[in-house]
């Protein structure tokens, strides 16, 4: 079969792979029919995440036909089409019972820090991952979701992970109602957070990035304000001045590792590897919200120091949530808002490309070229 | 917050999954307060390991499922098993993990030209799209390459000329 094949930063290509065996009875083979590039694989194809060995495929946004069922397999059957959590999740450990589904203690041996996701270094538990014509997705009696009747399959795949992430981001804020939103990141999850804020009932929502196409894409998707931090001296004193001189209510860091901005934080994060990446975007989250709000944190760094400002955390009273998005316990309410029109995915999808050009994939949506918001594998067998 | 709702009509969807009640951890984590029960539960059927998997020593054994991506082997493999003698909480795990990347990055390009694969850097590069998107940008790599790469031959080709004397 077709796979990505990662070979050091800034290097992929496709390759003839093995196709995936069933490892375990509760195993499932899926033949994918559409994988996206996240911006958190950027991170990977940075070579920002330790243990990103050469020769993993990459890709835990993905959606497909299920092909064969390990024999304790009884929630899906072969031929169902599926969405797949990026998250990979037993549902019986201590964690997943508390709905914690992002940080399954039953899926990756190699750190007990990050729960298992598909195609994410082997500090994620090594799995292979969905951008290849076929991908082995274990626990498949409790992650893979069928795919509602009707439901548009671009809609579906954003659903493994940047809707529920973007909405994760609002939620852990714990906006309220009529309060000050700043999203610091204008990425496909930067975009959805945005979008969700209104949905917890901000009064205001702020972005901040510094791509003037994409801050023009999220204006009017989310339908906020946009401000790009190269224009201004310090967007931190810009949101304070803009918040009556009090700071944000909420908080919310949508970039993670490979944030711009900061000199001193590119070299040591981006370039040196010193600590888990740049930490621009963290450092503006703090010192901009305001005393007793709340910074809310998606983007992905790696671990595991980090120059973090936590003396004001603790002297502003900051209440700090983080986590990955727990995309099986979100599901069935994002459905619903899909099917209502609330939300509509679909739109931040803006390449199409086939599976055999990852290399020019990855470099479109790293570089930034062409506006590329959001690209799509489509694998061969899927254009069929 | 029925004035809000007002002022935010055109929204579609404002506030509806507004949460006055939302506190710091709900709703994250429902609170089950299942961990207090250690490490009890009834785990599922475990993966048969038929390969050689680190594990972190922050945990007593393997996950039940686990990743069978790329095994530790060669160079990078020795350092891997290194770095997993030391916690997540210590530079001593990440900084030789990360080294152990890098060197896997070697080992890849020998093994692909002992398979009688010259790789092809320019496509891994996704160059080709520059070539599409962004030729200014692409000529200026190609441009400080070959500067780099004249002023190292000239500076090579000057030593040995003052060897020679």
């Amino acid at each position: 079969m077709l796979a990505m094949n990662y070979r050091g930063p800034q290097r992929v290509r496709i390759d003839h792979k093995p196709y995936p065996e069933i490892k375990h009875p509760e195993d499932a083979i899926v033949r994918v029919t559409r994988s996206c590039i996240c911006g958190s694989d950027l991170h990977l194809y940075n070579g920002n995440v330790p243990d990103t060995r050469v020769g993993m495929t990459f890709g835990h946004e993905f959606i497909g036909v299920v092909e064969e069922i390990g024999s304790e397999v009884h929630n899906i059957k072969i031929g169902d089409q599926v969405l797949v959590p990026f998250n990979i999740a037993c549902g019986k450990c201590a964690f997943c019972k508390q709905g914690l589904y992002g940080n399954c203690h039953e899926s990756n041996s190699q750190a007990t820090a990050v729960g298992g996701i598909f195609g994410y270094s082997h500090t994620a538990g090594g799995y292979d991952g969905g951008q290849a014509e076929y991908v082995r997705v274990p626990y498949a009696n409790f992650g893979p979701t069928v795919i509602p009747p009707g439901m548009d399959p671009d809609d579906a795949v954003m659903l493994t992970d940047v809707v529920p992430t973007g909405y994760q981001a609002a939620e852990m804020g714990g906006i309220q109602p009529g309060d000050t939103v700043v999203v610091f990141g204008a990425g496909p999850v930067g975009i959805m957070a945005a979008r969700c804020s209104w949905l917890f009932g901000a009064g205001r929502v702020i972005v901040i990035d510094h791509i003037d196409y994409r801050l023009e894409f999220v204006k009017n998707y989310a339908q906020c304000e946009v401000y790009n931090f190269k224009e201004m001296d310090d967007p931190v004193v810009f949101l304070k001045k803009a918040t009556d001189w009090m700071g944000a209510d909420v908080c919310i860091d949508a970039v993670g590792a490979e944030a711009a901005g900061n000199t001193l934080q590119t070299i040591t994060g981006r370039k040196l590897l010193l600590q888990a990446g740049s930490t621009t975007a963290l450092h503006w989250a703090i010192n901009s919200v305001k005393k007793g709000g709340i910074v809310s944190i998606v983007g992905v760094y790696g671990p595991t120091d980090n120059l973090v400002p936590i003396g004001n955390v603790v002297n502003k009273g900051i209440t700090i949530r983080a986590n990955q998005a727990s995309v099986k316990r979100l599901l069935p309410r994002l459905i619903e808002h899909i099917q209502n029109g609330v939300l509509d995915p679909k739109a931040l999808i803006t390449h199409r490309v086939p599976l055999e050009e990852v290399a020019d994939a990855y470099h479109i949506f790293s570089a930034k070229l062409d506006n590329c918001i959001k690209p799509v594998l489509i694998p061969p067998s899927a254009r069929m | 917050m029925e004035n809000l709702a007002n002022n935010y009509a055109h929204i579609k969807g404002w506030g509806i999954d507004a949460d006055p009640k939302n506190d710091p951890t709900y709703p994250m984590k429902n609170r089950t307060d299942e961990e207090q029960k250690g490490y009890s539960w009834d785990r599922p059927t475990l993966q048969p390991q038929d390969l050689e998997v680190l594990h972190s020593i922050e945990r007593p054994n393997l996950s039940a499922v686990f990743g069978t991506s790329v095994p530790p082997h060669g160079l990078s493999g020795q350092i891997r098993r290194f770095a997993f003698k030391y916690s997540e909480s210590h530079y001593g795990h990440w900084l030789p993990l990360l080294l152990a990347d890098r060197v896997s990055v070697v080992e890849g390009i020998v093994d692909d030209l002992k398979q009688g694969h010259v790789p092809n850097i320019f496509a891994e590069k996704g160059w080709k799209a520059d070539w599409k998107y962004d030729r200014m940008g692409l000529a200026k790599k190609v441009l400080i390459g070959a500067l780099i790469t004249t002023a190292v031959v000239a500076l090579l080709s000057r030593n040995s000329d003052d060897d020679e004397d």
